[in-house]
């Protein structure tokens, strides 16, 4: 099985960083992965990808053009990359900034305030993990106790009580329903 | 040994530490950054020397020096910066010493871009200085080869006395992977014969040179290169062959660009097109005799490359004129996606059917 998986939006808003606790999880779980970021003369504010393959096999092309999954945080993201996605493929979108409509019917869509959600629950810029939450409860692709290793192998110790948050984050994602 | 995710331009410091290396002098470039970063936090802690140096012009002389003690030492740039080092390269052979260069490329000519490309191919094979000189170019693929290639290229460079070049790109810079670092021997070549290490007054002077004032004298010392040349195209030319075997297409690719190849050889494969992937680990010595087994089956080659075609000179030339090359490639930066290679494929197959 091979997941190739896009992550875009925002400089800022953890593209780069929800890419690698997937990237992380899928090392725990010995598969062979590929992570690569988008860059440029990029700043915070200016747009962001990442590419992540997830696979038994060895990855060849490491620069995913037609997602599995996509994450798209923002609406320019989600404009450039919801026609790339694959036949049966999944989107996984903010729509708290989102508004443009799903006018794909080969693809699943999973519209989550994200933005909204990470709001009113107190979790300032969480809206990238409430998504992944989304896509790891709708995929099974990897247990909240492999994510939670992923996170405490990425938080540096002076920022050890986010990694709570996330797990929140993760929850509230996860369990939300879409309309 | 535990397996990491590392992007590919730490993995590459990680292992040129663990290689026994130490010194390394540069001049910041993306996409290298991430490489000099991760000795400058390093080297100090683990008894080497990071040092950045007021330009790339400084670094490669700074190489030069430590070279010409025997230490092991290394310096890193991207495309620009590689051109401002030449001249120190071209020193480096004239003086027979030693070291690791690394060029992370990206987009050219002039400051160009900083995304990936490979259109450093010619200047890495043919022209890293002026003179009759040869440096040996190793190209990984993964983050993976980076680091074993780090190690070969520490212990080439001893054994011939010559610098080497590991030729990565912005691609395998940036991109993670899980990597693991091999048992590395700290085994070094014994280098007393010609290190200048100091007399002590117990010994003649060992003069490290480039600089001969007699015509013939220098002759005689290139032709002495040019053997040993000869002896490392004999020995040391590597190269993966990828379902060769029955390959009635073989595609030529080198470095990232044969990662999205073998993605475009493994769809091409699914449709029942005979198609493998042929990809040098040696750029130079260009590994001739692997080429002409992989395409013995062959009736069309394609070189895929980041660049608008430079290595497929040296697969023309291996091949002698006995099939013909095609070359399909992307500038710039522009990294060429598995779908374009798929069609260039299949252009090929339509050709011979």
């Amino acid at each position: 099985m091979t997941y190739e998986i896009l992550l875009a939006g925002f400089g800022g808003q953890g593209v780069l960083f929800a890419g690698k606790l997937l990237a992380y999880c899928a090392l725990f779980e010995n598969k062979e992965i590929s992570w690569l970021p988008s860059y440029g003369p990029e700043m915070r504010g200016g747009k962001c990808n990442c590419s992540v393959c997830i696979s038994d096999e060895p990855i060849g092309s490491p620069k995913v053009m037609e997602p599995d999954l996509l994450i798209a945080l923002n609406g320019p993201s989600f404009d450039a990359f919801v026609p790339t996605v694959k036949k049966g493929g999944k989107v996984f979108a903010d729509s708290s900034l989102i508004d443009a409509p799903c006018t794909r019917d080969d693809i699943d869509y999973f519209m989550v305030p994200a933005t909204q959600l990470a709001d009113d629950n107190d979790l300032l810029k969480g809206s990238n993990i409430i998504l992944l939450g989304k896509l790891l409860g709708e995929t099974g692709l990897f247990s909240m106790d492999t994510v939670r290793k992923a996170l405490e192998k990425n938080t540096p110790a002076k920022r050890a009580h986010t990694i709570d948050n996330n797990m929140r984050a993760l929850g509230i994602g996860a369990a939300y329903e879409c309309k | 040994m535990e397996k990491v995710l590392m992007k590919g331009n730490e993995a590459l410091a990680e292992a040129a530490i663990r290689a026994g290396c130490k010194c390394f002098f540069g001049y910041p470039i993306t996409p290298q950054t991430e490489l000099s970063e991760y000795l400058s936090k390093q080297m100090p802690k683990r008894g080497g020397v990071f040092l950045q140096a007021e330009s790339e012009v400084a670094a490669i002389n700074m190489v030069l020096g430590g070279a010409a003690t025997g230490t092991r030492v290394m310096t890193s740039s991207s495309s620009p910066g590689i051109s401002l080092k030449s001249e120190g390269i071209s020193y480096i052979a004239g003086s027979d010493v030693p070291c690791l260069i690394v060029n992370v490329e990206r987009g050219g000519p002039g400051l160009g871009s900083i995304q990936p490309s490979q259109q450093d191919y010619w200047q890495a094979t043919k022209g890293l200085g002026h003179g009759d000189f040869r440096l040996i170019i190793l190209a990984p693929n993964s983050v993976q080869e980076v680091v074993n290639l780090v190690v070969r290229a520490f212990d080439l460079g001893e054994k011939y006395r010559m610098p080497v070049m590991l030729l990565s790109d912005g691609l395998l810079g940036q991109m993670m992977e899980p990597v693991e670092f091999p048992e590395i021997s700290d085994k070094q070549a014994d280098k007393s014969s010609w290190a200048a290490t100091g007399t002590k007054m117990e010994r003649e002077h060992h003069i490290v040179n480039s600089l001969y004032i007699e015509a013939n004298d220098l002759e005689e010392q290139v032709v002495k290169r040019y053997e040993k040349y000869a002896k490392i195209e004999e020995t040391e030319s590597d190269a993966e062959l990828y379902l060769c075997d029955d390959a009635e297409i073989v595609v030529t690719a080198f470095g990232a660009t044969s990662r999205i190849v073998k993605s475009a050889v493994n769809k091409a494969r699914a449709e029942g097109i005979k198609v493998g992937m042929f990809r040098p680990i040696t750029l130079w010595p260009f590994p001739k005799k692997q080429l002409l087994d992989a395409t013995k089956n062959a009736k069309n080659v394609l070189s895929v490359e980041m660049n608008m075609g430079q290595m497929v000179d040296d697969v023309k030339l291996a091949l002698d004129c006995k099939l013909p090359v095609a070359f399909f490639g992307r500038t710039g930066g522009v990294i060429p996606t598995p779908n374009e290679v798929l069609a260039e494929i299949k252009k090929l197959n339509g050709g011979v059917q």
